[in-house]
């Protein structure tokens, strides 16, 4: 094998990547558990924690800069390393997402929710999934995968159109509810911009995997 | 698949070969290699030592004619014609078709009676013609201005770099249409190469190149095309920047990626 510093290098670098996603998915799953079930501690949690997800996010961004100034890769490997330094913003981001919906938590959650919370986790636990699966795909090279996990940004859209729908009628109707609704709303609209970034995700895994460069939020582009 | 794609694939071909195959002797140094030369382009060819990117180079402006026991089947197009054709005068084929090697060759003499060289074998006697041609030839070599005060001196006195682009200069006199250029930069340090890639570059509007390098960085920064060789064949041929980002053949990547052997 020729370049084993190299390769060693691309392998820390692809580790880092999972962490990163790691790190990220709990943020989501956190933030979630913490909004149903009003639990403060846990949402305090996921601010203080979004400080080792920027410290990694600065960490890859160096070891990608680095690799690229330094092996001036080729071919597989610079899609590869182009797509670390892409989804790790895009991942980063998403920790900051989920940081902000813990902060939302923490000023709504002493006082009773004006609903059921039934939209908001499916929301979250989707963007999981699609964390989850790119990540695999990332892993595995998968591109069927990558493109599966696309898919379920559409179901987060819906979610995010009935959620928003929902609030407005209820504002209407009861004026108390409105300062809790707005935050809710907030919290949806993060969760379909995590949605978004990990549409991006798809995209740049398979642009890693085969070198197409697909925009995915027009699903009727794509080649299955 | 959506890609980017270089904006020369219109450009017509300048030069072609067509199956072509080599013998040295018993050894076939080529095999089948078609490939496309397009006009005010820039093509490189890569690949390990002993791939036949040099050899192939060679058969465009019949280098190898010279070495004994060389055989060729197959076609080597200059504008549609064949090179091969028992009609064609290798001496006026290498005046179209001109070449610069790994080391620069300045010969013994002044600059200007360097460049001055092939234009006095090809019957230009007129000193103003003559004076008009090696200037011209230095400027487009993007020595002039380096050298302008010294033409009378010997090119041996040149730097590595200057001398390269006086060989360059050499071959632009004789007013060729396609340059071939072997490793030109193997032998020179990055200043000079980064002036040798700016001069190759520069000349694609008014010629054709072919250049062999063992640089993939060099290669990626100057070509339109691309071509990598393995063991005598051509394996893949593209838009550079198609090889150098997502190329379809697996030996390619490899190679380009460093995981070869």
């Amino acid at each position: 094998m020729v370049r084993e510093s190299f390769q060693e290098q691309l392998s820390k670098l692809r580790n880092d990547i999972l962490q990163m996603g790691n790190l990220v998915e709990n943020a989501i799953d956190m933030a979630a558990v913490a909004l149903v079930n009003q639990d403060l501690e846990l949402a305090e949690k996921v601010v203080m924690e979004d400080d080792n997800i920027d410290r990694l996010q600065m960490a890859i961004e160096s070891m990608c800069l680095s690799l690229l100034a330094l092996q001036q890769p080729m071919a597989r490997d610079l899609r590869f390393i182009s797509t670390a330094l892409k989804i790790n913003t895009d991942l980063e981001r998403m920790g900051d997402y989920a940081r902000n919906i813990s902060k939302i938590v923490l000023k709504i959650g002493s006082e009773p929710l004006i609903k059921p919370l039934v939209d908001l986790p499916r929301m979250a636990e989707l963007a999981q999934q699609m964390v989850r699966e790119n990540l695999t795909a990332f892993v595995k090279q998968d591109r069927d995968l990558a493109l599966q996990a696309a898919m379920h940004d559409r179901e987060i859209n819906k979610l995010y159109k009935n959620t928003f729908t929902e609030l407005a009628e209820l504002m209407a109707r009861d004026a108390s509810t409105i300062k809790q609704s707005i935050y809710l709303l907030f919290i949806a609209r993060y969760l379909e911009r995590i949605g978004d970034h990990a549409t991006n995700l798809s995209e740049w895994i398979i642009y890693m995997i085969t070198g197409e460069r697909l925009e995915l939020g027009d699903m009727s582009s794509v080649v299955r | 698949m959506k890609m980017l794609k270089g904006g020369y694939m219109g450009n017509k071909n300048k030069m072609e070969t067509r199956n072509l195959n080599l013998y040295y002797k018993g050894f076939q140094a080529l095999i089948n290699v078609s490939l496309p030369i397009k006009e005010n382009t820039v093509t490189a060819l890569i690949g390990p030592s002993g791939c036949g990117k040099s050899t192939f180079l060679r058969t465009l402006n019949r280098m190898n004619d010279v070495i004994d026991g060389t055989r060729i089947e197959g076609e080597v197009l200059l504008d549609n014609d064949s090179i091969y054709d028992v009609g064609v005068d290798p001496v006026v084929l290498r005046k179209k078709v001109g070449m610069v090697f790994q080391r620069p060759n300045p010969f013994p003499m002044s600059i200007y009676d360097n460049i001055a060289y092939g234009p006095r074998i090809h019957g230009h006697k007129k000193k103003d013609t003559l004076n008009e041609i090696v200037e011209n030839s230095l400027r487009a070599a993007a020595l002039w201005d380096e050298v302008k005060d010294r033409l009378h001196k010997s090119a041996l006195g040149l730097s590595g770099g200057q001398q390269q682009r006086l060989v360059i200069a050499r071959v632009l006199a004789v007013d060729p249409q396609v340059i071939l250029m072997d490793e030109p930069a193997s032998a020179l340090d990055p200043i000079s190469t980064a002036k040798l890639e700016d001069l190759i570059h520069q000349l694609k509007s008014n010629y054709t190149i072919v250049i062999v390098t063992h640089n993939m960085q060099q290669a990626a920064r100057v070509s339109d095309f691309t071509g990598f060789f393995l063991n005598g064949e051509m394996i893949e041929y593209d838009v550079t920047n198609t090889i150098f980002t997502a190329p379809r053949i697996k030996r390619t990547e490899d190679y380009i990626t460093g995981r070869f052997g």
